[in-house]
C-alpha cells in the first residue's frame, strides 16, 4: 500500500482509540476473573487491584465446587455441544455437497428452503418443539436439546459449506469418479478432507451459540439430571445473591473454558470470517 | 430428484443419501414446529379440547388490556432496544473496522482478538458481571466514575425505570460489538487495492476516503449486520432473563418480546402459561420478523446490489 495514508498523529489516534475500546471490552471479564481470587473483604475493600497476598483466597472457588454440580453440568454440555456439533458439520457437510455438487431439480429450492432458517430464528417454534418433545418422551434429555441445536446450526452450515465446497477442483473430483471411486467416497475421502478448514469456521459458529444458549435448556431440559452449564450458573448465581465470593468463582468458571478454547481457535474463527465466509 | 443432466445414471440415489439426514432433522424440528406454532395460534383450549378460534387469540392479545398493555409495552421496548443497538453498536462497529483495517496498523490482531471476546461469552456471564459491576453494593461503577468526577452521576440503572432498558441496551452493544467489526473489517479488506490506489493518485486520503470511497463500498455489508442485528434484538431473551428476571422488572420496563413470550407460555406468579397465546406471540414475532427480513431483500439488498464487485 500506498505510505501517504500514514502518518504519526494518525496512527497514534488509531492506537488510542483502539487501547481505549479493547480495555472497555476486557474490562469486566479481568475484573470477574481477578476479583474471584481475593477474600470477601479484598472484593469489597479495593475491586480493582489484583490479588496481593493479603487478599488471595480461594473460599468462592471451594465453595463452587462443593455446592453446585458444576463437572456434572458441564459434562452435559459438553455432550450436547459435542454431539450437536458432529452432527451439523456431518449433515450439513452431505447437504452442502449434494446442494453444490449435483444439478437435480428443485436444487436451488432445496438451497433456498434450507437457508430459511438462517434468518427465521428456531426459538419461534418453541411452542410445538416443546410439544413434540413432550409427545415423544424426549423432555428432559440430552437427545432433545442435541436434535434441536443439530436444526438451528444446519441451515448456516450448509449455506457456508456450499460456498466452499464449490471452489473444491472438478479435476480431482472426476479424476476419482474416473478411477471408479463411489460418490460417497469421493465425499468422505476427497472433498472433506479439503474443506477441514472451512468445516473448522463452522464448528466454531455453531459451537458458540449452543454452549451459551440458556432458551432452550431452560425450557426443554431444566431436570438437574440434564443441565447444561450455562443453566446451571443461571440457577446458581440466581441462589447465591449475596455469596460474592461464590458467584465471582462461578463467573471465572463458566467463562475461562470459553475463553481458553477462543484463544485456542481465534486465528481460526478470525480467519473464518474475515476470508468472507459471511458475505 | 431424476436425473436429466447427465443421462448415463437413471436414479441418482446418492443425491438423496446425502440430502436426506439434514433435510429429515431440519424439517422435523425446525420447519414443522414453526408452522405448528403458527397454526397453534389460531386454536384455544377449551375444557381440554383444542378448538379452532381463527383470530380470537390475536384479537386478545390487541384487544384484551391483560395482554395489550403488556404486548405493546414490549414492542415499544424491543424498538428502543433495536434503535440503540442500530446507533451505537454498529457505528462504534464500522469505525473499529476502520481503524483495524489501516495498513500496517501494529497490534491489530491483538486488538481484534480481545475486542471480540465478549461476543463468545454466553449471556448469563455478561448480565451478571455487568449488574456486578453496577451494583451500588460493590461500589466499581461509582468508584470509577469518582476518579473521573462524574460520581454525582452514578444511580442505579438497572434498577431504575427509566434508565434499565438503555443500561441493558448498552451492556447486550459492549457484547455484540465484535459482530459488526469482524464483518465489517472482512468487507474492507476485500476491496481491491486498484480502487485504494486510484482513490489516493486522485488525492482522497484518510477521512474522505473513507466516507467517499470505502462507506459505499461497504454497504452491502451494513445492510446484512442491521439485518442481522434486526433478527437478533426481536428474539433476544437471555440478556433480559438473567440480569433481570423473567419479569424484567423494574415494572416491566425492561420487558421485551421474547420474555414477554416466555412469561405468556410458561406462566409467572398468579398467571398460568398458556401455550395458544404463547404461540399467537410467537406469531407476531415471526410476522414482525418475516417484515423485516422482507424490507431488507427486496427493497435494501436490491438497491446495494449495484455497488457490490
Amino acid at each position: 500500500m500506498s505510505t501517504a495514508t500514514r502518518s504519526l498523529p494518525r496512527t497514534v489516534g488509531a492506537h488510542a482509540i483502539l487501547l481505549t475500546y479493547t480495555a472497555i471490552a476486557l474490562f469486566p471479564v479481568i475484573l470477574v476473573i481477578m476479583n474471584s481470587f481475593k477474600s470477601r473483604a479484598g472484593i469489597f475493600g479495593a475491586p480493582l487491584t489484583p490479588p496481593t497476598p493479603k487478599t488471595f483466597d480461594l473460599i468462592g472457588y471451594t465453595t463452587v465446587i462443593g455446592q453446585g454440580d458444576f463437572i456434572h453440568y458441564f459434562q452435559n454440555s459438553l455432550v450436547v455441544t459435542v454431539a450437536s456439533l458432529f452432527f451439523v458439520l456431518l449433515f450439513g457437510a452431505m447437504a452442502a455437497f449434494a446442494l453444490s455438487e449435483y444439478r437435480f431439480r428443485g436444487n436451488s429450492l432445496m438451497g433456498l428452503y434450507l437457508a430459511l432458517g438462517i434468518m427465521i430464528p428456531i426459538r419461534l417454534g418453541t411452542v410445538a418443539i416443546l410439544q413434540l418433545m413432550v409427545a415423544s418422551g424426549l423432555v428432559n434429555t440430552l437427545t432433545a436439546l442435541i436434535l434441536v441445536y443439530t436444526a438451528q446450526g444446519l441451515p448456516l452450515a450448509v449455506f457456508i459449506l456450499s460456498e466452499f465446497m464449490k471452489q473444491v477442483s472438478d479435476d480431482l473430483k472426476n479424476a476419482g469418479r474416473i478411477d471408479g471411486l463411489s460418490e460417497y467416497t469421493i465425499f468422505f475421502r476427497l472433498v472433506l478432507p479439503l474443506v477441514r478448514p472451512s468445516m473448522a469456521t463452522v464448528a466454531v459458529f455453531t459451537m458458540i451459540p449452543i454452549w451459551n444458549d440458556l432458551w432452550f435448556p431452560l425450557i426443554l431440559a431444566p431436570s438437574e439430571e440434564t443441565k447444561t452449564v450455562t443453566l446451571g450458573a443461571q440457577l446458581f448465581l440466581g441462589q447465591f445473591v449475596t455469596n460474592w465470593n461464590a458467584i465471582l468463582a462461578a463467573l471465572s468458571l463458566a467463562i475461562m473454558p470459553v475463553l481458553i478454547l477462543y484463544v485456542i481457535f481465534s486465528r481460526q474463527l478470525i480467519r473464518g470470517i474475515t476470508s468472507g465466509a459471511v458475505k | 430428484m431424476a436425473a436429466e443432466t447427465r443421462p448415463k445414471r437413471p436414479t441418482r440415489w446418492h443425491i438423496g443419501v446425502f440430502l436426506a439426514p439434514a433435510l429429515l432433522v431440519y424439517t422435523a424440528i425446525m420447519i414443522l414446529p414453526l408452522a405448528g406454532t403458527l397454526q397453534l395460534s389460531l386454536f384455544r383450549n377449551i375444557e381440554q379440547h383444542q378448538i379452532f378460534v381463527g383470530l380470537e387469540n390475536f384479537r386478545t392479545l390487541f384487544g384484551d388490556p391483560n395482554w395489550s398493555v403488556g404486548f405493546w409495552n414490549a414492542l415499544r421496548n424491543n424498538t428502543w432496544f433495536f434503535i440503540i443497538h442500530m446507533l451505537v453498536q454498529n457505528p462504534i462497529g464500522v469505525m473499529l473496522a476502520a481503524l483495524l483495517s489501516s495498513p500496517r496498523l501494529r497490534f491489530a490482531a491483538f486488538y481484534r482478538t480481545a475486542i471480540f471476546v465478549p461476543t463468545i461469552l454466553s449471556f448469563v456471564i455478561v448480565g451478571f458481571a455487568w449488574k456486578l459491576i453496577l451494583s451500588p453494593l460493590w461500589g466499581v461503577a461509582p468508584h470509577m466514575m469518582d476518579l473521573v468526577g462524574l460520581k454525582s452521576l452514578f444511580t442505579p440503572w438497572l434498577g431504575k425505570e427509566q434508565y434499565a432498558l438503555t443500561a441493558l441496551s448498552l451492556i447486550s452493544v459492549w457484547q455484540f460489538v465484535g459482530i459488526p467489526m469482524m464483518l465489517i473489517y472482512a468487507a474492507l479488506l476485500s476491496i481491491p487495492e486498484e480502487v485504494i490506489e486510484a482513490a489516493e493518485c486522485d488525492g482522497i486520503t484518510g477521512l474522505s476516503q473513507f466516507w467517499k470511497i470505502k462507506l459505499p463500498l461497504i454497504l452491502p455489508s451494513i445492510g446484512i449486520i442491521s439485518i442481522l442485528t434486526f433478527v437478533g434484538n426481536f428474539n433476544a431473551f437471555d440478556l433480559i432473563y438473567t440480569a433481570q428476571g423473567a419479569l424484567a422488572g423494574p415494572n416491566y420496563s425492561t420487558d421485551i418480546l421474547g420474555t414477554f413470550l416466555y412469561r405468556a407460555f410458561f406462566g409467572f406468579q398468579l398467571q398460568v402459561g398458556d401455550p395458544n397465546m404463547g404461540a399467537a406471540i410467537a406469531t407476531m414475532m415471526f410476522l414482525i420478523i418475516l417484515g423485516g427480513v422482507c424490507v431488507y431483500l427486496f427493497l435494501v439488498q436490491t438497491r446495494l446490489r449495484r455497488y457490490q464487485f
